[in-house]
């Protein structure tokens, strides 16, 4: 574990999120320091994919305020922002490549180096930089390493995954966990939504259990929430 | 506030009697139309009720995209509201006198046209804020109520060419007005301004009430998961 | 990063991903080609006053097909919510509204380009004013229903209902212009008046809304 960082890389101050009737957020606060790899645990309607699309800069809250890499305005820190959901957030008819040079031209990744980046991206996940195949016809577990080298395409300081494992076959899924831990380990901060937590055991820093839209418990290992 | 109110609602009501009791009973007959033409005590006031709180819509989505100030789009929700019951009443009843008058249930003149393109604008943006699924409703209908104001003197500019090149017959009356009727219809317009402000302050009243609601509501949980 | 370059990768891509999904390009093309049919069955091309409604006809046509290639263009970006990736990167919005604007005013010319011949043969149209004027006049009336028609179809991507909500949206704004591309053209056709009015009318609209569009594109973009 590395401590890069000393100020934190998130705060949140009583975030409250509202759609009419129903609040996914009901007051979350906590701050988290950079270089570690978190894991966001709870039950559906938790608030979890809420609260990483609020630090992705993706979704607004109704009150409370957040910091983003020292920043509080919402687009300031997207160049260093990685995020991964579980939809691929790729086009399915396109190549792995054709996908991550399109991509490499909204993060301003200069010409001459956009196809080197984008090939040790794919590399970087154990895919094939050289298939034309286009990403629909993949596996599911193909799909999620993609969308992973997209979300590391910008080297980014933050990294956001929504539930990286789902309907993933085990090599894919132990593979991904792996990077997530090497990610953390050249610095950089990591959040993990997922309901299977054990694939992260080994690696995460810190479990963030969450309930009703707001963060119960924070502990450093799995067995740690009662 | 509460006195207010109830001060605002007897003036209505005494306005709204006597200014009935003009329109039918103390106004002249108007000579080519007969009693018919006393809908246009109605028809007239509405029209401008209703674009006046469209414009009171367009001034509140503006200071709310700029400033997004809660109060600002609860009044454009409210004025929008009443704005497009004001602007029904105006075209039915529009319709309404039309037919016995001039044997049409309508014409493309130039005040209907623009009547019925901001019925539509302002229903339209009725219907986004309720199958909005976004948490910014309030941004997109304030969105569409600047969009709807920068189209008005398009239409209005397009109708005056068309009618230019295709005349037709104008509803609503050119013409000098009888100074009787004038008074009686100014003393409409002042009764219907004052319904207007009555029914829009209800429901401001009562937005926020549902706003409170849906905020206790949501945070309910909060209270439960805290044990 | 240069908005330039943003807006060249976007078209560039969205015109990759359209060929590659020729289907939809097949469906859409035989779509316009029904409507031309159905709605000369429905108005007898042979009556004497065809050359007067004829501008009103082909404009609604035009419409119809526009709405349905509008829906599409938005579509793709729901898929696999690739949407996300794109408001997550540094990229600004302004880019995105002007090639997905510019990428739907060409698929609706090419239907246009398509739907056209088909009523000068069924109406035998022919036009008695200079005929040159039909092109701005088409160019000017494409964009004005693309650059709002755009702007509402990402508009009802925060919407349920939404592709019945983009032709809510978009036809009592477009009433204006609707009401410039058939004077205008039917006055070119008929060549009984002059067009100038209304292809000024035209240019205001498109100067008004394409400036209104690219302001507030990126609040509607950024209203999860």
């Amino acid at each position: 574990m590395s401590e890069t960082q000393s100020t934190p890389v998130v705060v949140a101050d009583g975030l409250i999120k509202q759609f009419g009737r129903f609040a996914a957020l009901r007051g979350v606060t906590g701050e988290f320091a950079g270089g570690k790899l978190y894991v966001i645990l709870g039950d559906n309607g938790a608030g979890k994919t809420t609260l990483l699309r609020t630090i992705a800069g993706l979704a607004y809250v109704t009150r409370g305020k957040i910091s983003v890499l020292g920043s509080t305005e919402i687009k300031a820190s997207r160049a260093e922002i990685g995020y991964m959901a579980h939809p691929s957030l790729l086009y399915d008819e396109m190549s792995g490549m054709e996908n991550l040079r399109y991509f490499s031209e909204l993060y301003g990744i200069p010409a001459p180096d956009v196809d080197k980046r984008c090939r040790d991206a794919i590399a970087s996940v154990k895919l094939d930089p050289d298939l034309e195949r286009p990403v629909g016809q993949y596996s599911q577990g193909m799909r999620q390493r993609m969308s992973l080298a997209r979300a590391l395409l910008n080297d980014p300081k933050l990294l956001l995954l929504d539930e990286p494992f789902s309907n993933v076959d085990a090599r894919s899924a132990a593979e991904m966990a792996m990077l997530v831990a090497q990610a953390r380990d050249r610095g950089k901060t990591v959040f993990v939504v997922t309901h299977q937590p054990a694939q992260l055991e080994a690696y995460a820093d810190e479990f963030i259990w969450m309930e009703l839209g707001r963060i119960v418990d924070r502990t450093a290992t799995l067995g740690g929430h009662q | 506030m509460k006195h207010g109110f109830t001060v605002l609602a007897v003036i209505t009501a005494v306005l709204l009697s006597f200014a009935l009791y003009t329109a039918l009973v103390m106004a002249p007959v108007e000579q080519t139309m007969g009693n018919v033409y006393r809908i246009f005590y109605y028809h007239v006031p509405s029209a401008i009720v209703a674009f006046g709180l469209f414009f009171i819509n367009f001034g509140a989505s503006l200071v709310y995209l700029i400033r997004r100030n809660t109060k600002a789009d609860m009044l454009a929700l409210v004025c929008a509201e009443v704005g497009v019951v004001f602007c029904t009443v105006n075209l039915i009843t529009g319709s309404i006198w039309a037919r016995p008058v001039w044997g049409i249930w309508w014409t493309w003149d130039m005040r209907l046209t623009l009547t019925l393109v901001l019925w539509l604008i302002y229903v339209s943006y009725l219907v986004l804020r309720r199958f909005s699924t976004s948490s910014q409703t309030a941004l997109l209908a304030a969105v569409l109520a600047i969009f709807g104001a920068l189209d008005v003197p398009l239409v209005y500019f397009s109708i005056w060419f068309f009618r230019t090149q295709h005349p037709s017959p104008v509803m609503g009356g050119g013409g000098s007005l009888d100074p009787h009727m004038g008074y009686a219809l100014l003393l409409n317009f002042v009764a219907f301004a004052f319904l207007a402000w009555l029914v829009c302050w209800t429901r401001y009243r009562l937005e926020v009430a549902q706003r409170a609601v849906h905020e206790a509501e949501a945070m309910q949980s909060l209270m439960e998961g805290a044990r | 990063m240069s908005f330039l370059a943003i807006t060249r990768a976007t078209l560039a891509k969205d015109i990759r991903l359209e060929w590659r999904s020729k289907d939809a390009i097949n469906a859409m093309l035989f779509f316009s080609l029904l409507v031309v049919v159905i709605f000369s069955f429905a108005f007898d091309p042979t009556a004497e006053e065809s050359r007067r409604i004829a501008g009103g006809l082909v404009w609604v046509a035009f419409l119809f097909a526009a709405i349905v290639a509008l829906n599409q263009t938005w579509a793709r970006e729901l898929r696999n919510q690739v949407l996300d990736a794109y408001r997550v990167s540094p990229a600004p919005a302004i880019p995105l509204f002007i090639s997905k604007a510019v990428g739907n005013f060409v698929f609706v010319a090419v239907l246009e380009a398509l739907m056209t011949p088909l009523f000068i043969a069924f109406y035998k149209l022919r036009a008695l004013g200079p005929a040159w004027q039909l092109l701005p006049i088409a160019l000017l009336g494409t964009w004005a229903l693309v650059v709002n028609g755009t702007f509402f179809a990402a508009m009802s991507l925060r919407t349920r209902a939404r592709e019945i909500m983009l032709p809510l949206l978009l036809f009592p704004l477009s009433i204006p212009a609707l009401l410039g591309m058939v004077n205008s053209t039917t006055a070119v056709l008929t060549g009984e008046s002059s067009p100038t009015f209304w292809i000024a009318l035209l240019v205001a609209y498109d100067v008004v809304f394409t400036v209104a569009c690219l302001l507030l594109f990126e609040t509607v973009l950024e209203a999860e």
